[in-house]
């Protein structure tokens, strides 16, 4: 485990030349990236371009093959380093939800703080509740996932990764399983959380969302980064063809 | 048959007692040898996994009398002197727990994967996620043939009688050689046996339901 202590305003996260293969498939190609404290990030792209594995290289449920990877302060090259430490700080909300589904949604949002921050059990109560109310559905407590809509799992899911107080969030298309209308209640979670300084990458196909949240937008297409922009700009004009292409395919619908 | 029960209670009931000694001994066992295997088979760790195929095969393709043999009359020729109750017990569990292991494993695997992924991207090591995420939805999966495999232990717990483990069927063997009244021994034994095991096969299904 080694913290790379450097400057105060360090990044959250950063990639340098990073580089993985599935054998001989060339997943990502010579990634650099760098997400600063309190940014959002949006990653868009067609499917199969590499944006899911790109983001779960960032809490290391994806390894990758070559170059370096620095996520708060932690270097996800080095075998020594702890993956637990990384994700304990950087929580994941995933397209299928992955709520524990033996356990209600109180259980879901407590078991992390009680086993791995050994949170004291009322606090981690209070706090568990403090944040099922501020995502509108402190009402399922005593649920059990199966009983839940889509939205709400997905809402669930979202306070549990906060209740770990991470530093950073990452979203792996965390609406693209949504009935269209449970889409805006995540999005609205969603966008109260960035307005409060979380730093965050979506992956996502909300291009409403990218525009009105997102610092910057990443454009990834066959494992490559092709455009890194700020948001205001890269929406009036991608500079890439296939970014072009890509954005006048999804915004036609 | 109410003859045999009235002249033999006390050995039927020592080798009931027995029976249930063993079977509850082996079952205790062998659920956590066998969980511990059908972990190892889903570790990352391709040692683990080769360790836990071979404890699987060697001991689910040996018959139990076999193994049971093999505690009651190798094992204190060579290293420490087991009596029959010992032995017979051991190679039940043993034998058990690589049916338990690959039903357990089973149960793992139907797990869907973004439970585990969920519960590690939250900060969980992996056997914080295995105890209180994997391990209680596998076995939910796995209760009706584990259910199975439990009577079969109470079953196969008669091959205590070939290595003199007093139980439930060796009496039964002792007491039909001396009164040669065959026919009402066995069916009393047959009577004792159902009394563990048709409990044992209707909690299992009651478990079923109500975890399900």
């Amino acid at each position: 485990m080694i913290a790379l202590k450097e400057e105060k305003e360090m990044a959250m996260i950063e990639f340098k030349n990073v580089e993985k293969y599935y054998d001989k498939f060339h997943a990502l190609k010579n990634i650099n990236l760098k997400v600063d404290k309190g940014e959002v990030v949006v990653v868009i792209g067609p499917s199969g371009s590499g944006k899911s594995t790109l983001i779960r290289t960032i809490n290391g449920l994806e390894d990758f093959t070559e170059g370096q990877l620095i996520v708060n302060g932690y270097d996800l090259a080095d075998s020594k380093t702890d993956l637990n430490q990384i994700r304990k700080d950087v929580g994941m909300v995933f397209q299928h939800f992955n709520l524990y589904d033996n356990k209600t949604v109180l259980e879901n949002i407590m078991l992390a703080p009680k086993l791995v921050l050994k949170r004291d059990p009322k606090e981690n109560k209070e706090h568990a509740m403090r944040l099922l109310k501020s995502v509108g559905v402190a009402d399922k407590a005593e649920s059990y996932p199966r009983q839940l809509s889509g939205g709400q799992k997905q809402r669930v899911a979202i306070a549990r990764s906060l209740a770990m107080k991470p530093k950073a969030l990452l979203f792996d298309e965390p609406t693209s399983a949504l009935d269209p209308e449970m889409i805006d209640d995540v999005l609205n979670v969603m966008k109260k959380i960035a307005t409060e300084g979380m730093t965050m990458v979506v992956v996502t196909h909300e291009m409403g969302f990218a525009r009105e949240v997102a610092d910057r937008v990443i454009f990834i297409d066959d494992g490559e980064i092709l455009e890194d922009e700020r948001a205001d700009v890269f929406f009036k004009a991608p500079k890439e063809k296939r970014a072009q292409q890509f954005l006048s395919k999804i915004i036609k619908h | 048959m109410i003859n045999v029960f009235t002249q033999h209670w006390q050995e039927l009931l020592l080798g009931f007692g027995n029976t249930l000694l063993c079977s509850v001994i082996a079952l205790f066992f062998s659920l956590i040898i066998g969980s511990t295997f059908a972990i190892f088979e889903v570790l990352p760790y391709k040692i683990l996994h080769i360790v836990g195929r071979v404890y699987i095969e060697v001991f689910r393709n040996i018959p139990l009398l076999v193994i049971g043999m093999f505690f009651y009359v190798v094992v204190p020729q060579f290293f420490v002197t087991l009596d029959g109750f010992t032995a017979g017990t051991i190679g039940l569990t043993l034998y058990t727990s690589s049916f338990i292991a690959e039903t357990v494993r089973a149960g793992i695997q139907a797990v869907d994967d973004g439970q585990m992924e969920g519960a590690r991207a939250n900060g969980m090591s992996f056997m914080q996620a295995m105890w209180h995420i994997i391990l209680p939805q596998a076995f939910r999966y796995v209760i009706p043939p584990l259910g199975n495999q439990f009577i079969n232990l109470v079953k196969n717990s008669s091959v205590l009688a070939f290595v003199a483990g007093f139980d439930l069927m060796y009496q039964g063997d002792a007491i039909a050689s001396t009164t040669f009244d065959t026919f009402n021994t066995y069916i009393v034994v047959g009577i004792l046996y159902l009394i563990i095991t048709l409990p044992l096969s209707y909690y299992m299904r009651y478990l079923e339901k109500k975890l399900a």
